[in-house]
């Protein structure tokens, strides 16, 4: 009866939940390994691979065991993961452990970065746009959140790129990239364009959300008690309509944390920046599958772990959510 | 501007929701986008552009947009016109299938676990929360590149990004629809679940998946560029959109036209799409009326 309430528990059930995801995740990565044509062998050897004789092909099978069942190989492979054990580049001889050490807290500094660009540009939209709704400035506000949804980052980044390299003589990215502790001025720069265009992608759906969540807002009771009891305007729309809409603002920003994952690939291949996305295009570049798979299953898991915490976070900020 | 609202419908007709569309200005506006676009793209499929995308013509190299070539030319002569057309028909040939495989297996299997349940819901809501547990993008990325590349194995990756999509479209609803006295009425009566789901819980929800659809091409047409400027998209030599962004990062200081005529096109397509999805589903709220 214990062990039953304490399975019912929804945070028991979201974490189990989270569990089970993240066994799928694996199974899947692990599938796509296997889908590449050819295997570790050929990968490894490359062209290589078809001049060895059966017996050499066989023993370097056993070497990579590859003549076990998958089941087995699984199962080898996840007990290799789960001991930190992600693989190597073949080319470089790193562990992929310790490449994603590198360029995984550069990925979350853009993806901060980014957030804080997207949620000035969305709800800064969104408030103009809501301030007086069907008027041109509501189209406006409108407008940008179109572009934001329209304009693809790898275009918007190469346009940028090219125009501040051209007319403003200005490109902090084609400098070897600065570490932010080593040298957080130089970094900062680097960071500006990648985050402002994915920022930008970031920033429409979060006008979308909170340009309906402040209308809605301003319709109800206490508000009118706030305007009644002359609350002047501005201050009526940040502390108490804003306030008000920010938990439809925050869910739709923590939703969004894939599409900077995502997005992540595309900016920092533009911007050269050497965070986790660069590190898959240049693993599906070198052919370097293990890097690949390893680095994916990371920035897999990576979005499962974000996307529970939001929702645990959810459970402290907001009380109706506790009680059930 | 104020709509008729059909009281008593579930779902309006065909004819009322194309009328309601083209009423509205932001559907009229994505409507002609997307027809432009559309337009291009046939024309070049079907080869009566005054130029092909592949002909190079060295001494007319990096000319700016004429009366010639309304989008100038690229660094080996081509007409930049008609590379994008061609672009935009291998985006939409690519998009349309990708979500056309995304809608009928996302909705089947949607439609199946809302009006089930039990364990088929438990596997299919299992197996969309493994998809969407990977940034979209990316997900597409590494499927595009576990498998040989043409254009169907692209299409099929990004297929496979938004099926999950149509998972929950299509589950919520049915889920509601289950409990209607209409569907319990046709199961009373001893029709077979395959009829009842036919007849009246596919009707029901065919409205939400049309927006659906507008809204799953625009993302489908995104991530196929952004799979091409990455490399991984199209295969050469078929000209891609997101590939002449790529090549045109370097040669944009002397030919901006070189980035502007793809980017053009691509923000046009995609634009057009968004306007009308929002026009479809403006027309299809059963609220009616608001068209801002």
């Amino acid at each position: 009866m214990i062990l039953r309430g304490t399975l019912g528990h929804p945070l028991v059930r979201r974490l189990l939940e989270a569990l089970f995801t993240l066994a799928g995740v694996a199974v899947l990565v692990f599938v796509m390994l296997r889908a590449i044509p050819g295997d570790q062998i050929t990968a490894t050897l490359g062209t290589e691979a078809a001049a060895l004789t059966p017996a050499q092909r066989a023993a370097l099978e056993t070497y990579y065991g590859l003549d076990q069942p998958l089941v087995v190989q699984f199962w080898t492979w996840l007990g290799s993961v789960l001991t930190g054990n992600l693989g190597a580049s073949e080319r470089s001889g790193r562990s992929v452990l310790e490449m994603t050490a590198n360029s995984l807290p550069i990925t979350l500094e853009l993806a901060v970065l980014s957030l804080v660009v997207g949620l000035v540009l969305g709800v800064g939209a969104a408030m103009l746009s809501a301030s007086r709704p069907d008027s041109a400035r509501d189209a406006a506000g409108q407008a940008v959140a179109l572009a934001g949804l329209s304009v693809p980052a790898f275009l918007l980044g190469s346009a940028l790129l090219a125009v501040a390299a051209r007319f403003l003589g200005y490109n902090p990215n084609a400098e070897q990239f600065a570490p932010l502790v080593a040298d957080p001025a130089l970094n900062l720069q680097q960071m500006l364009m990648p985050a402002l265009v994915l920022g930008f992608g970031l920033a429409a759906p979060i006008m979308r959300t909170a340009r309906s969540a402040l209308l809605e807002t301003r319709t109800l009771d206490f508000v009118r008690t706030a305007r009644g009891k002359g609350v002047p305007p501005r201050r009526l729309q940040v502390r108490h309509v804003l306030r008000g809409a920010l938990v439809p603002i925050l869910t739709m920003t923590g939703l969004q944390f894939g599409y900077l994952l995502g997005g992540a690939v595309v900016v920092e291949q533009i911007f050269s920046v050497p965070g986790i996305g660069r590190q898959v295009l240049i693993g599906i570049q070198q052919k370097e599958y293990a890097v690949v798979q390893s680095t994916v299953l990371v920035i897999a898991v990576t979005f499962v772990l974000v996307n529970l915490a939001t929702d645990l976070l959810y459970r402290v900020v907001d009380p109706r959510v506790r009680a059930t | 501007m104020t709509a008729v609202v059909d009281v008593g419908r579930v779902a309006p007709g065909r004819h009322t929701i194309l009328r309601r569309t083209l009423r509205s200005r932001t559907g009229v506006i994505g409507a002609a986008l997307v027809g432009l676009v559309v337009l291009a793209a046939l024309a070049s499929l079907l080869g009566v552009l005054p130029h092909d995308a592949v002909t190079q013509v060295p001494a007319q190299r990096l000319r700016g947009p004429s009366g010639e070539h309304w989008f100038g030319t690229d660094q080996f002569g081509r007409d930049v016109f008609a590379r994008a057309a061609g672009g935009a028909a291998s985006s939409l040939l690519v998009a349309v299938v990708a979500v056309a495989i995304a809608t009928a297996v996302g909705t089947a299997a949607g439609v199946v676990a809302g009006f089930f349940g039990g364990w088929s819901s438990r596997v299919v809501l299992g197996v969309t929360n493994v998809l969407f547990a990977f940034p979209p993008l990316l997900l597409a990325l590494a499927l595009a590149s576990a498998f040989d590349r043409t254009w169907l194995t692209v299409a099929a990756a990004i297929a496979t990004v938004y099926t999950p999509i149509f998972v929950r479209v299509a589950r919520g609803p049915v889920l509601a629809l289950r409990e209607a006295e209409f569907v319990q009425a046709a199961t009373v009566l001893g029709f077979s679940p395959l009829r009842t789901l036919a007849r009246h819980v596919l009707p029901n929800i065919a409205p939400i998946l049309i927006v659906q659809v507008t809204l799953s091409l625009s993302w489908a047409v995104l991530t196929e560029a952004s799979l091409s400027f990455l490399g991984l998209g199209t295969p050469p030599p078929a000209p891609s959109l997101g590939a002449m962004v790529l090549e045109a990062r370097v040669l944009v200081n002397v030919a901006w036209w070189s980035m502007a005529a793809p980017g053009v096109v691509i923000v046009a397509l995609v634009v057009g799409l968004n306007l009308l999805g929002d026009g479809l589903r403006d027309a299809l709220d059963p609220r009616g009326g608001g068209n801002s």
